[in-house]
């Protein structure tokens, strides 16, 4: 009995857990909707979600491309198919890896930051502090990450995208000795808009889901720095595992008719 | 009493889980006094703060501000009526992405929309009222020594000038000459905006000079309350043992936890 009621009590704690993200979301998104909105806070998120990340997300599409180009090289000349190199890296850096690398580069970078500055604001008072200044915590802290977190991401794997299929460009033609026209036009030959429309997507969807789970675990800490410890783990496991849930959900929405 | 008082709480209960912090909460403030409560770590005076200011629901009870019903507020209502009051916390909560003046002018352009230059100046002013100079202004909070963060905190929560203010344990962790700098302060804060002050504190030396009435809470009930003149000779003994720090009486201390 002892284990089923262990099992029955896990069962609880995550109903629980998965209604206070739903009813936090359900806050957070309405005061999306309604003004005032803090241009200012929005603004200081954006340059630390898009702009900041540039440098590890560039470095992670860059090696991504170069390195899916020579493995499919390897792999693709057992059976004389080098010639679609170019198509594989261009297909798996926009749908797939493109959006799920950058996502998880950024869940570790900002989703991180995120729980750590909100959290310490919760267990020295500032986010009571926000509230007797008559200043919805809700919209000063969490509204502003979340359209950042929407925006930028999108904006951050249009950019690996570009520099990841660079990065097999690069190597199939210094490396590999291909024709850098014949590679282009390779490229583009079965490129459609829907492979990156979809990889867009997700990255927004991602982006959300870091920002959501910074601020849910930041703003929920308790007891000191133990407390933040642990919120910043959570937040970062936690949009980990749903950024690739949900990247397979999406996918499946894309492309189930192929 | 004729007058509305300028808070009343009547009947207040809160638990956490099995733990009852306020059982049954009895209190009154009239409009322009100095109410300073007393009690020991842990008997529910700072919930109490955060009952009266929404950042907390209680479970049962009445609190009414200027003789308005306060505990079934929406969130808008709620915003409002916080803009009538100003909080010192205990630690001092100072925002410490922001500089010295925009932590003082942070209800000022947050809650009040003023513009940002003016909002500034009447910042440096109010940091000139807590004795600290206009070089101070554009330092970053983790650069000042406690006494000064204090102080930062005092001229905040003065600076959009509330007709409330409530003061958490001001002086804790503060040496016995700066804690008579800081309960000067306050005094004096309170005289010139004729505000009504809530103060909570275990420091009997600030008690006598910040209080016109003092109040007594034990157990999560107020047990008794009488001007600060008759604080020595109040016939009570839990409020003699406390005023004169014994060890022995009827307040027994948890040393174990619940």
């Amino acid at each position: 009995m002892g284990f089923l009621a262990a099992i029955g009590r896990a069962f609880l704690v995550f109903l629980g857990a998965t209604g206070n993200v739903a009813m936090f979301t359900g806050i957070a998104v309405s005061h999306c909707l309604r003004p005032p909105i803090y241009l200012r806070q929005v603004l200081r998120q954006m340059i630390d979600i898009g702009y900041y990340s540039l440098p590890v997300v560039g470095l992670t599409a860059l090696f991504t491309g170069m390195v899916l180009a020579l493995q499919s090289y390897s792999g693709f000349a057992r059976f004389q198919a080098e010639g679609a190199i170019a198509t594989v890296v261009v297909l798996s850096v926009t749908r797939e890896l493109g959006p799920v690398l950058a996502g998880l580069m950024v869940a570790g970078r900002i989703g991180a930051a995120m729980a750590a500055e909100i959290g310490t604001m919760r267990v020295t008072e500032q986010i009571d502090a926000l509230s007797t200044l008559s200043t919805n915590p809700y919209k000063y802290l969490v509204v502003p990450r979340l359209i950042a977190g929407l925006t930028m991401l999108p904006l951050l794997v249009l950019v690996a995208d570009i520099i990841g299929v660079f990065g097999g460009f690069l190597v199939s033609v210094y490396r590999l000795g291909f024709n850098p026209a014949s590679y282009i036009s390779r490229t583009w030959e079965f490129l459609e808009p829907v492979d990156v429309i979809s990889g867009l997507v997700k990255a927004g969807v991602f982006g959300f889901m870091i920002a959501l789970m910074g601020c849910y675990f930041g703003y929920r800490s308790r007891g000191g720095a133990q407390g933040v410890g642990q919120a910043t783990t959570n937040a970062v496991v936690a949009a980990s595992i749903l950024i690739l849930v949900f990247n397979y959900l999406i996918t499946g929405i894309f492309f189930s008719d192929k | 009493m004729t007058e509305t008082p300028k808070i009343a709480l009547a009947g207040v209960h809160k638990s956490f889980g099995p733990k009852t912090v306020l059982n049954g909460i009895d209190l009154e403030v009239a409009r322009g006094e100095s109410l300073v409560i007393i009690g020991g770590s842990g008997t529910g005076k700072s919930v109490m703060l955060k009952c009266i200011l929404g950042l907390l629901h209680p479970d049962s009870g009445s609190i009414r501000v200027d003789g308005r019903e306060t505990t079934r507020l929406n969130s808008r209502d709620r915003e409002r009526l916080l803009h009538k009051f100003g909080m010192l916390f205990q630690g001092a909560a100072l925002f410490d992405s922001l500089p010295v003046w925009e932590n003082v002018a942070f209800g000022l352009i947050q809650g009040e929309h003023m513009p940002r230059p003016r909002a500034r100046d009447i910042a440096v002013a109010k940091l000139g009222a807590v004795g600290l100079g206009p070089e101070v202004a554009n330092l970053s909070p983790a650069e000042l020594s406690g006494g000064m963060q204090k102080r930062v905190a005092l001229a905040r929560a003065i600076a959009d000038e509330p007709e409330i203010i409530f003061f958490d344990e001001p002086t804790t962790g503060l040496d016995p000459i700066m804690a008579d700098v800081i309960n000067e302060l306050i005094v004096q804060c309170v005289k010139d905006l004729g505000a009504t002050a809530v103060t909570i504190t275990h420091d009997m030396a600030s008690a006598r000079k910040i209080a016109d009435r003092i109040a007594m809470i034990y157990q999560g009930r107020i047990i008794w309350t009488g001007h600060a003149s008759d604080i020595d000779d109040s016939g009570n003994p839990y409020v003699d043992q406390f005023v004169h720090g014994r060890a022995d009486g009827p307040i027994r201390m948890q040393i174990r936890a619940l």
